[in-house]
């Protein structure tokens, strides 16, 4: 989910600069509170917890959905504190609001808590110092923390921090903290091995669809296949003779922006459920006012009317309309990327107990527990203290979880029901229901002038994310989440005049973010049509980019690292070809070199060679792998069928006909990480946007034909 | 309702259920071992494999019914050898997962590949493992770990 710099920094509090914490109960005088009697626990800030017997507590405040906050969070809060993650136990954050924003998405974890959380850890580690100096009477600047404890310089004295921390929280929470040099890191930027992951080879580990709770039932949901349609009758004779199945209730399924209706068949098993839902047979009515552009052949022949017609300017260096008419080398092409369902192997699901003494108790995997604290709190009309959420593991998500409709689902029927209910959607609902990655177009236009590239106009066309789910995109307004990635100041290639416009096409087909959100449309359009001006300049495409980028140092050595690395400048024989991409989102660059060769049956992904740039990362390993999913994530958003609608309903419903990515479809895949000391971008979702155009490149220096609509047929 | 006897990793279970239920239902919900998940309920994604003596099915496609009373079921929970089982221990060292959904099921048929197999070539590997999905992506430390394993069995 794209996360809006501004609107994180508020959300976490920093607006003072001095006070750079500023998360909840940090700023406080004594910051230190027990937390149980029991345990004796003391919370020095809300991230870290140290026991007197000695265990220390640290908060992840990110869901892990695959991409390693886990480790990546608290990391940044260990570094500082001196303890490795193997000394302390790690516990999810709960939506509160003390813990800041809480949402995976937008790559965000680790650039967003770069600073907050190291400076929580290091004013902790100086809190338990200044304890231990007070204890043996020393200067504080005697001793140093290492490994959990504080040791006395030239002496054999050291205490841990639990024998410490009860007068370390009679101290103030010191406002700026020393900070170490990353040069000193000790486990930010190396390799580490998660510690989650013996848990998720052996079965332990706990998704939301394996939240068990006493005296909970099942519910499988019957959700309208025209998503938007009412329901005119229930015959559920049928549905309840089915052994094991409780109820059959009319429920509504809440989207952000819409309400619409749905059946619930609740019984003492999932197994049950599955089979009366099949049973039931609702008669559900059409509701032609709702649909809108509800079939693709509709949209994109809006999309494509929209192509013809100017958007609306979102920026504009120089004239560009003056140029292109004038110019004698000019290019213009339309690009086309598909609807995209996430498809994580785990659907939606969520477990809700809407008690009966008012309380409500959540176990879900979703993205954002602050979003969903508050989210409940509000569908079910609750006090937010009264609203316990559990963030359990996900499995998968890719945007797909932070957007809870299925959570809602649940809390309707358990407050109508009066009971712990688990809701499972079965893979046709994930598939066949949305919201889905909008199906966008690029219109692009260039102009060369004496073979050097002049003038560049990208019109972004299609569903506005923000204008459909928040109802947030004003009339004759560019969507600026889409604006930024199409930038001058984003893509750097230093055209003289530069212009981005966009056109809206309104659909009532659910949509929503995506791994990467736009820039996994719009790389598409943008870097193919770099790559069409390339051989319009007769210019090597990667010449002509280094020409473009020459004042971007970041970019440009993201692409000569690339060239190095897939030994760029080498001809490739007959039947063999190679393109590149590069993009920046979320304030990482990745660049991509794809291989392919013609074979018998079409033609072949042999190797893809990725470069990423995301400033300081915690683990290289952990970049590595993410880039590795980006790329076969990437690979099939190119080249398998996209989400289709006729007769106002989805078309695919499972695996066999929305296919994702298999083992034999792998290709060798080398990653290749810029160490430099910038500030970290993101991980999670940089390295995708670059792979679909590589790859269209690769087949135009294979076949001389320019692909410009995805899928490929690869 | 029928009353199973369903010998799960050695222990034997007794599940009262409809003799339709599929496998996957009665391992998670009725026996209460939750490490072979559920995926997308037809045999598309493997995500619910297990061994029937010794063998990899899809315990979503398997229903009860033709369950044989003698037949042994392995799960997830019941291959470590004692503590992990060699193919597990090459997923941590390789850092396979991520999200680690579908690994219970990728796990079971390299298990599996790996008994019949000691020493599986690229092409075995694949065939293999093409019933699996991973919508991480981890495919290529999967297979890179199927061939450390083969060393260490």
């Amino acid at each position: 989910m794209k996360n809006n710099r501004r609107e994180f920094i508020k959300n976490l509090g920093l607006t003072g600069i001095g006070l750079s914490i500023g998360i909840d109960g940090f700023s406080k005088n004594v910051a230190l509170k027990k937390l149980t009697p029991a345990t004796l626990a003391l919370e020095i800030n809300p991230f870290i917890i140290i026991e007197n017997t000695g265990k220390i507590t640290l908060v992840n405040s990110r869901p892990d959905m695959g991409q390693g906050s886990t480790q990546a969070v608290p990391s940044l809060l260990a570094e500082e504190l001196e303890v490795s993650l193997d000394q302390v136990s790690i516990i999810q954050s709960d939506g509160r609001s003390k813990y800041g924003s809480q949402q995976s998405g937008g790559s965000s974890s680790v650039r967003g808590l770069w600073m907050p959380l190291r400076q929580a850890g290091a004013a902790a580690k100086e809190m338990l110092i200044k304890a231990a100096a007070e204890k043996w009477g020393v200067n504080a600047a005697d001793c140093y923390a290492e490994a959990g404890k504080i040791f006395l310089k030239g002496s054999q004295k050291s205490v841990t921090y639990g024998e410490v921390a009860d007068l370390a929280s009679t101290y103030q929470v010191p406002k700026n903290p020393k900070l170490k040099d990353p040069k000193d890191f000790k486990i930010i930027g190396k390799y580490n091995k998660r510690l989650d992951v013996p848990d998720r080879v052996s079965g332990k580990a706990i998704y939301g669809i394996d939240a068990e709770i006493p005296g909970m039932v099942f519910a499988k949901v019957v959700h309208s296949p025209r998503i938007h349609d009412t329901i005119a009758s229930i015959d559920d004779a049928a549905a309840r003779k089915v052994v094991g199945v409780l109820d059959v209730i009319k429920i509504e399924r809440a989207m952000p922006h819409t309400k619409v209706d749905a059946v619930a068949v609740i019984a003492q098993n999932q197994w049950a459920a599955l089979k009366g839902a099949k049973a039931l047979n609702v008669n559900w009515k059409s509701e032609n006012g709702k649909y809108l552009n509800q079939n693709t052949s509709e949209y994109f022949e809006a999309a494509y009317a929209a192509a013809k017609k100017p958007g609306i300017r979102a920026e504009e260096k120089g004239d560009f309309d003056a140029h292109f008419e004038s110019a004698s080398t000019k290019l213009e092409a339309v690009y086309e990327t598909p609807f995209l369902a996430h498809a994580a192997i785990e659907s939606e699901n969520a477990t809700v107990h809407v008690k009966d003494d008012g309380t409500v108790e959540v176990w879900a995997p979703i993205q954002g527990p602050d979003g969903a604290l508050s989210q409940v709190a509000q569908y079910l009309g609750v006090p937010e203290e009264k609203v316990k959420i559990n963030v359990t593991l996900l499995g998968g998500s890719f945007g797909r979880k932070a957007y809870m409709d299925f959570l809602n689902e649940a809390c309707d029927i358990s407050r109508k029901i009066k009971k712990p209910v688990k809701v499972l959607w079965t893979k046709e609902d994930d598939i066949s229901q949305g919201p889905y990655r909008p199906a966008m177009l690029s219109r692009m236009q260039g102009v060369l002038e004496n073979g050097q590239a002049k003038a560049f106009h990208h019109q972004a066309i299609g569903e506005s994310i923000a204008g459909q789910v928040f109802n947030g995109l004003r009339p004759n307004t560019a969507d600026d989440w889409l604006s930024g990635e199409l930038s001058q100041e984003n893509h750097q290639y230093n055209f003289e005049v530069n212009k981005v416009s966009y056109s809206r096409v309104k659909t009532s087909i659910p949509v929503v973010w995506w791994r990467s959100v736009y820039a996994s449309n719009f790389g598409w359009g943008q870097e193919c049509f770099i790559d069409e001006m390339a051989h319009e300049a007769k210019k090597d495409p990667l010449e002509f980019r280094l020409e473009l980028l020459k004042n971007a140092s970041r970019f440009t050595k993201v692409l000569n690292l690339l060239a190095e690395k897939s030994d760029y400048k080498t001809p490739l024989p007959a039947g063999k070809a190679k393109g590149i991409a590069v993009f920046r989102s979320f304030d990482s660059i990745s660049a991509a070199c794809v291989f392919v060769s013609k074979t018998d049956s079409g033609i072949k992904i042999d190797k893809v060679v990725s470069v990423i740039d995301c400033g300081m990362f915690v683990n290289p390993d952990n970049v590595k792998a993410q880039t590795e999913g980006n790329i076969i994530m990437g690979i099939q958003a190119a080249t398998k069928g996209g989400i289709t609608f006729e007769n106002n309903q989805c078309v695919q419903s499972n695996y066999h006909d929305y296919q994702v990515l298999r083992n034999s479809e792998t290709p060798k895949m080398e990653i290749h990480i810029v160490e430099n000391y910038e500030r970290p971008g993101g991980v999670g979702e940089p390295g995708l946007p670059p792979i679909a155009p590589a790859l269209g490149n690769a087949i135009f220096n294979l076949t001389g034909k320019r692909e410009r609509k995805l899928p490929l047929g690869v | 309702m029928p009353v199973f006897n369903l010998n799960i990793n050695n222990k034997v279970y007794k599940i009262t259920a409809e003799a339709d239920m599929p496998l996957v239902w009665a391992i998670r919900d009725l026996a209460n071992l939750k490490g072979t998940k559920f995926g997308c309920g037809m045999a598309q994604c493997g995500a619910c494999t297990v061994h029937l003596d010794g063998q990899p099915i899809r315990s979503c496609q398997m229903p009860l019914s033709a369950i044989s009373k003698k037949a042994k079921i392995t799960t997830i929970e019941g291959i470590a050898e004692p503590t992990l089982h060699a193919v597990q221990k090459a997923w941590i060292e390789e850092q396979v997962p991520q999200c680690g959904y579908c690994q219970s099921g990728q796990i079971m048929s390299a298990v599996a590949l790996l008994k019949t197999n000691k020493n599986p070539n690229d092409e075995e590997i694949l065939a293999a493992m093409e019933g699996n999905l991973c919508r991480c992506g981890t495919y290529q430390r999967i297979n890179q770990a199927i061939k450390n394993a083969s060393k260490m069995l």
